[in-house]
């Protein structure tokens, strides 16, 4: 059972996976690269002359309009850190140092929100909260006075921080959790007690995570453009770059100047994010300790907290209220509650937007096949084999992170203008296709990461035993790897599946037709107009329901895996 | 199964290997006979389980020649070396069954389903766990995944067997049956096997011969007494059992070491050398002891003591040394008070000296 070697028998073991890693770098070059340097030799560019000049970003900032919109940008991004963190601190801090029954409850707080995209509850917070919503006719009739909740760019504040507060609460919490208590016990042995070892040991261990968080925060409110369309705040810069395409035309150089900025600010934030958490890796949790040191709360400290827990549970549920409200009410202005109830909106959906359930099913599912497929090859490649520059693959993925949907639109209208679809007499990006492949572009990293996790699961001895018992490598990838990661990569997928159905900045961008369009496109149409608000919430909750299922799904999935894992032989 | 035809010897000549910059295995020079028990041992870091994976297949390329069984294995991939490898881990696969997992090696090699059946019934058989057959790998204890690994290997005939560390992943007692149960098996199957070991315990129990390796070099080659009895240089007189090793040069037929340290000695050697004895070769007293045939003898005091169970070991200070005599223990015994004056008497022919 020997087989004699032919010379060039390793090179050829090593053409399978060279060649996949030139296709895969070919297809994020075109369709991440490319468009990106696209946006950034335009932003640069003399419109007539085509030739190198900061002469755009010195007209952007003459211009009223920009300065104001950059400013806003910035202002709301840090505003809604500020608010998100006050809304997060309390539950933290509550769970990690008390032993708080409501502990659950701050759990759920921190899953709940992220399965609506902010923009699908927009409009339905404006019922709420706006200035003839509910909640200030309420307070207009008995106390005689209104809050400017959801006016102009407080509206968007506000129902940004309600979703993205728990990107802070998880870090947070994480890194509170990574605590060991001897690292407390042994700072209260050396004679540092209350807010003295609080401020030298508790706080410096947890920044790392509040850091993180809180940039992941900002990068996300920076970048959005649902929420400010759907609110009608225009003088942002997320939306000005989409009205200066959609309105001027994709040669105007605003909306390329402005790409640029949100990319440096998105680079910048990711960046303090690095700075805040390299070289701390401060798992300090060992065997059998776990946690700060907890105390039971006392009657009116209990009854303060779950206040507190139960008000910011009521408010981070108000928009999938109203949502709810909006979607099964008939007419619902200026009043508390809608005048009636219907089932009408739903089956104006089911019957009209049929195109909009089908396009996204197959758009997210298609992107999320392209993410996992490439992720699970990426993975491999890097972390298997010795293939030279395979770290680009990974970097240029990951890259992903940094490039906003509205800049990645932008990008793939100026490069696939030209190109026209064979066979067909449409430009690419006009295509339906192009609006998948942004959709996976976008969200590949995290299916990579889903991936790569599954991958490092899998000790690397499991595939020298096939080897060593006579399999070659392709059949050790499909007999052992694949099978081992199959948890991991179902997970990714899945998640991939759930976030592309309601991807609204990039797909706004590329859809050219209705009948093209996705969910997220039909909730904006919809809520575009009055009459179309109840169809448009019940679409709203449709993709509601679909995150939500995905992210039940894809925690299952993840759930079995580890018990599996836990009970392979490699974990002893 | 009783002789294995098929098994191989294994020949390296002039192995070297490197991890980037950094030399693991330097100048290996190794001929392991057909049926075989054949040890590495070595501290961690040694390159032991770089020398067993190279062997095997795994790891970067090496330099130099790795022949079995006379035929050149060096850039051939593992899967085509024929070579059975039982993984520290175990490496058992999560998702298979049993019978899969010792089926795969079979199957890889298009044996026909009849005679996969039936081979991995007598391979189960073999290491008594046919009952398991259909259990995954998470639902069996430490001990019986390491037969399973074992069977999962044997089951396709290998040349040669490769151990690394098999045991080390059991609690004591079971280590202790398993590696009689290996060795059997390896007797039974008459299979040339290499078992890489930190343990000296282990080595010399289990082994034909072996290798002490240390900072990528085979150290010296040998039976477990030869090794234990001749070491050829400190590293192996030092890491297989307790010596004491003391610097020094001969001057006028005597070692003489630092602070008036000197003990008439005969031999061939010159210059700086080391004088090594067992402990077990020194023993003290607490009256006067002179010279004698047999015996030089050293004034001394007690510096502690260990009470170890079967021996007590005492460390006496002479002439500024630290010198580790056992002392056996009966019951009953007193142990000797630190701080008492005492005579140690070294044998003499149990004294050894190595070049330095």
């Amino acid at each position: 059972m020997t087989v004699k070697a032919s010379s060039g028998f390793l090179s050829r073991s090593n053409f399978g996976p060279k060649a996949l890693a030139i296709l895969i770098a070919l297809f994020l070059i075109m369709f991440l690269a490319v468009p990106v340097a696209k946006v950034f030799i335009v932003a640069f560019q003399d419109p007539s002359t085509g030739s190198f000049t900061l002469i755009n970003f010195v007209d952007f900032f003459k211009t009223s309009l920009f300065r104001e919109s950059f400013w806003n940008s910035f202002y709301v991004s840090s505003v809604s850190v500020v608010v998100a963190s006050i809304i997060a601190l309390p539950l933290a801090y509550f769970t990690s140092r008390f032993n708080f029954g409501g502990t659950v409850i701050i759990q759920t707080l921190g899953i709940v929100p992220l399965i609506m995209p902010p923009f699908v509850g927009a409009v339905a917070m404006q019922l709420l909260f706006g200035s003839n919503g509910s909640v200030n006719l309420l307070l207009d009739e008995h106390l005689g006075f209104t809050i400017p909740f959801m006016e102009g760019l407080n509206g968007v504040i506000f129902v940004q921080s309600i979703h993205y507060f728990p990107f802070i609460l998880i870090n947070l919490s994480a890194a509170l959790a990574n605590i060991d208590r001897s690292m407390e016990e042994s700072a209260l042995s050396l004679g540092s007690n209350g807010m003295r070892l609080f401020r030298r040991i508790v706080f410096p261990l947890s920044m790392p995570g509040y850091v993180a968080g809180a940039s992941i925060v900002f990068i996300k409110v920076f970048d959005d453009l649902g929420t400010p369309l759907l609110l009608n705040v225009n003088n942002m810069l997320a939306p000005q770059a989409y009205l200066r395409i959609s309105s001027v035309g994709i040669s105007d150089p605003m909306g390329y100047v402005i790409s640029v900025i949100l990319v440096i600010f998105s680079l910048f934030a990711m960046w303090v994010a690095f700075l805040a958490l390299r070289g701390k890796d401060y798992a300090t949790t060992q065997k059998g300790g776990g946690g700060l040191m907890k105390r039971d709360m006392k009657p009116a400290e209990k009854f303060i907290a779950y206040a507190i827990v139960l008000f910011i549970l009521a408010v981070v549920l108000s928009p999938h209220l109203a949502l709810g409200l909006l979607s099964f009410g008939t007419i619902w202005s200026y009043s508390v509650l809608p005048d009636a109830y219907t089932l009408e909106h739903y089956a104006e959906v089911f019957s009209s937007a049929g195109d909009f359930i089908k396009n996204t099913l197959l758009y997210a599912g298609m992107a999320a096949t392209i993410d996992v497929v490439i992720g699970t090859a990426i993975a491999y490649i890097v972390w298997r084999t010795k293939i030279k520059g395979r770290k680009i693959l990974d970097y240029l993925a990951m890259s992903a992170l940094a490039v906003p949907g509205v800049v990645l639109g932008i990008g793939y209208l100026r490069t696939f203008y030209q190109f026209d679809v064979p066979f067909k007499d449409i430009p690419l990006a006009n295509y339906w296709l192009i609006i998948v492949i942004a959709l996976a572009i976008r969200r590949l990293p995290y299916a990579m990461r889903a991936c790569v996790a599954a991958l490092q699961q899998v000790s690397v001895s499991l595939e020298e035993a096939s080897e060593s018992l006579g399999a070659r490598k392709m059949t050790t990838v499909k007999r052992i790897v694949i099978p081992l990661m199959t948890g991991g990569i179902l997970a990714g997928f899945v998640t991939s599946f759930a976030t592309a159905a309601v991807e609204l900045s990039a797909t706004i961008m590329l859809v050219s037709s209705e009948a093209d369009a996705p969910i997220a496109y039909g909730i904006y149409v919809f809520m575009q107009s009055a009459a179309g608000r109840g169809p448009g919430a019940a679409l709203g909750i449709l993709a509601v329901v679909i995150v939500a299922l995905g992210t039940y799904v894809s925690n299952r999935i993840i759930q079995k895996a580890n018990q599996k894992n836990a009970m392979s032989p490699d974990q002893h | 199964m009783t002789q294995n035809k098929s098994t191989a010897g294994i020949s390296i000549k002039n192995l070297g290997l490197s991890f980037g910059t950094t030399e693991v295995l330097k100048g290996v020079n190794l001929e392991i006979e057909p049926g075989e028990f054949f040890s590495f041992l070595g501290p961690s870091g040694s390159g032991k389980s770089t020398l067993l994976r190279a062997i095997s297949g795994f790891g970067p390329d090496p330099t130099g020649s790795i022949k079995i069984g006379g035929e050149e294995v060096t850039g051939l991939p593992a899967w085509q070396r024929n070579v059975g490898m039982v993984f520290q881990s175990y490496a058992l696969w999560p998702h298979m069954t049993i019978r899969k997992n010792v089926a795969f090696g079979l199957e890889e090699r298009k044996v026909s389903s009849t005679e996969i059946d039936g081979r991995v019934d007598d391979a189960l058989d073999l290491v008594g766990l046919k009952h398991l057959a259909d259990r995954t790998p998470g639902q069996l204890s430490g001990g019986q995944q390491q037969r399973i690994a074992l069977a999962r290997t044997i089951v396709v005939e290998p040349r040669v067997l490769l151990l690394d560390e098999p045991l080390s992943n059991l609690d004591a007692n079971l280590r202790v049956q398993m590696r009689r149960d290996i060795l059997a098996l390896q007797r039974e199957l008459g299979l040339t096997t290499i078992f890489v070991t930190h343990d000296q315990e282990e080595a010399n129990t289990i082994s034909d011969r072996m290798a002490v390796l240390d900072k990528g070099i085979i150290q010296q080659i040998g039976t477990p007494v030869e090794l234990y009895d001749q070491p050829q240089n400190r590293f192996v007189a030092s890491f297989l059992g307790t010596a004491n090793i003391i610097e020094g040069s001969i001057t006028e037929g005597h070692f003489v070491a630092e602070k008036d340290f000197k003990i008439p000695v005969k031999t061939d050697l010159t210059g700086n050398i080391y004088l090594v004895i067992r402990p077990q070769s020194v023993t003290i007293s607490e009256t006067e002891v002179t010279e004698n045939n047999r015996s030089y003898s050293l004034k001394g005091n007690i510096e502690y003591s260990e009470f170890l169970g079967e021996t007590v070991r005492y460390s006496v200070l002479s002439n500024g040394h630290s010198i580790l005599a056992d002392e056996s223990h009966l019951r009953g015994n007193k142990i000797v008070a630190n701080g008492q004056d005492v005579w140690v008497e070294i044998e003499k022919d149990q004294i050894l000296l190595l070049d330095r």
